[in-house]
């Protein structure tokens, strides 16, 4: 049933933004449409992009934060959400404790 | 007229109805809605593009581009892993994989830790456990980690917890003993829940869900908010989903208040001011499904509550959209029929911000 939503009508997760448009609902309580401007804004890209995958794909490898199709030594995980806090600007609790470990 | 549109009822049964049988029902869930919640109907134009979203003849139906929203989940890996309790495949897969598999093989935008019971209270006695699985996971995954479970306050009654059950007390008339039975339940399943976060806190949680709020009636409600206000006290910055159990707060004790507001008779649309003045960051209203009913008519009556609730909101809403809610028959494999026209109707109609 999950994945029936998801493609109806989900943002893509990884494979586009539906990730960074979820922490900023979650971290700011963004109603959809300022998450989706505020994204955009930080990407530097078109709202109506953020669900494009040709855009994003290669987008998302030179940010590092994260893809889908798996990239010999990129970013992901934590190392990619670490990433993702930095460029929305936001606190996320596991980065947090990440970066206390590296000191 | 011939009954040409492929449709079903609440109960999941397949139906041919006619272009008139289906406007008829969206006219009467939405007004059934309306009344019970005091809240508007459906314009004349919304009936209108609700029965075109059911009447369209894709075996499936999708948003616009552009249209899309967050999808988050009270559980889904259990899908993966779980048997039939939880509809779930029975697959040989650690609860870690099934979660990444959700995040890289689905496109999920967020994902949920859940507990195997999926309710807090049992956690409780395994939190290291669930503390280490949560810790390890969460370096690996990309997309937001909650961690959730219902409150479920029906676990604190005899005879599966220490208090007495207001269900045996209240056929007595001893309406006193189950009120104080209720307040005890609570104040033990805030603690408990409290606890749990502090623990999770403690490993980088990144979000916490309180699904199925208010399954035990209003004095489950209020504790679920109390938990909300502790947690947002013990960490500020720490999202809090509140998904509810119903449409409706059953008053199981009839008092209860929170924020000078008494909880029991709540509808979504005042259930999700109490959830923002606790603090939560994302509200779940769970519209009921009468199986009785036709899917236009539940739908109708969903799109309406949860439009409604959106309006009055200041935070983002995500409708509940699982097994026998919002619009969704109650049927163990869920026809996808209808579940996507209810995502397409919550978005397009309801102005939901999430699934």
């Amino acid at each position: 049933m999950p994945v029936a939503h998801i493609l109806a009508s989900c943002m893509g997760g990884i494979r586009t933004t539906g990730d960074l448009v979820a922490w900023m609902q979650m971290t700011r309580k963004m109603r959809l449409n300022e998450a989706k401007q505020y994204v955009a804004d930080k990407l530097g890209i078109k709202v109506i992009d953020l669900i494009d995958e040709e855009i994003m794909r290669p987008l998302r490898e030179e940010l590092g934060i994260g893809t889908l199709v798996a990239i010999p030594g990129a970013e992901k995980g934590i190392l990619a959400k670490n990433k993702i806090a930095k460029l929305l600007n936001i606190e996320i609790n596991s980065v947090k404790l990440f970066q206390s470990k590296l000191k | 007229m011939s009954k040409t549109i492929r449709t079903r009822m609440g109960d999941g049964e397949l139906v041919m109805m006619s272009a008139g049988e289906i406007k008829a029902d969206i006219l009467e869930g939405s007004k059934d809605a309306a009344d019970r919640g005091k809240i508007p109907e459906l314009s004349a134009n919304e009936l209108d593009q609700l029965y075109n979203i059911i009447a369209e003849p894709g075996r499936i139906v999708s948003v616009n581009p552009g249209e899309e929203v967050i999808v988050i989940d009270d559980g889904s890996v259990l899908g993966f892993i779980s048997e039939q309790g939880d509809s779930g495949a029975g697959l040989p897969l650690s609860r870690s994989q099934a979660i990444l598999t959700y995040e890289k093989a689905c496109g999920a935008d967020t994902v949920l830790m859940p507990h195997h019971d999926f309710s807090y209270k049992p956690v409780k006695s395994i939190i290291n456990y669930e503390m280490q699985d949560y810790y390890s996971t969460s370096q690996l995954t990309t997309i937001p980690l909650f961690y959730g479970a219902q409150p479920n306050m029906g676990l604190y009654y005899k005879p599966d917890g220490p208090c007495d059950n207001p269900s045996e007390l209240l056929p007595l008339g001893k309406i006193k003993e189950a009120k104080q039975a209720q307040i005890d339940a609570a104040a033990m399943m805030e603690d408990d829940i409290v606890y749990i976060f502090k623990e999770l806190n403690r490993v980088g949680l990144e979000g916490l869900n309180l699904d199925t709020c208010g399954s035990a009636g209003d004095a489950d409600f209020m504790s679920a908010l109390n938990v909300c206000v502790e947690v947002k006290k013990i960490n500020p910055n720490m999202p809090v989903v509140i998904g509810m159990a119903s449409e409706f707060v059953l008053g199981m004790h009839g008092e209860v208040e929170f924020d000078g507001q008494r909880l029991a008779g709540m509808y979504p649309h005042d259930q999700v001011i109490v959830a923002e003045k606790a603090g939560a960051d994302i509200f779940g209203p769970a519209i009921n499904v009468n199986s009785s009913k036709s899917i236009p008519w539940n739908l109708s009556r969903a799109v309406t509550f949860v439009k409604a609730t959106s309006e009055a909101s200041a935070i983002p809403i995500h409708a509940n959209v699982g097994m026998g809610v919002c619009g969704i028959p109650m049927l163990e494999e869920s026809a996808i029929d209808c579940v996507t026209r209810a995502s397409k109707a919550l978005i397009q109609i309801g102005k939901v911000d999430g699934l």
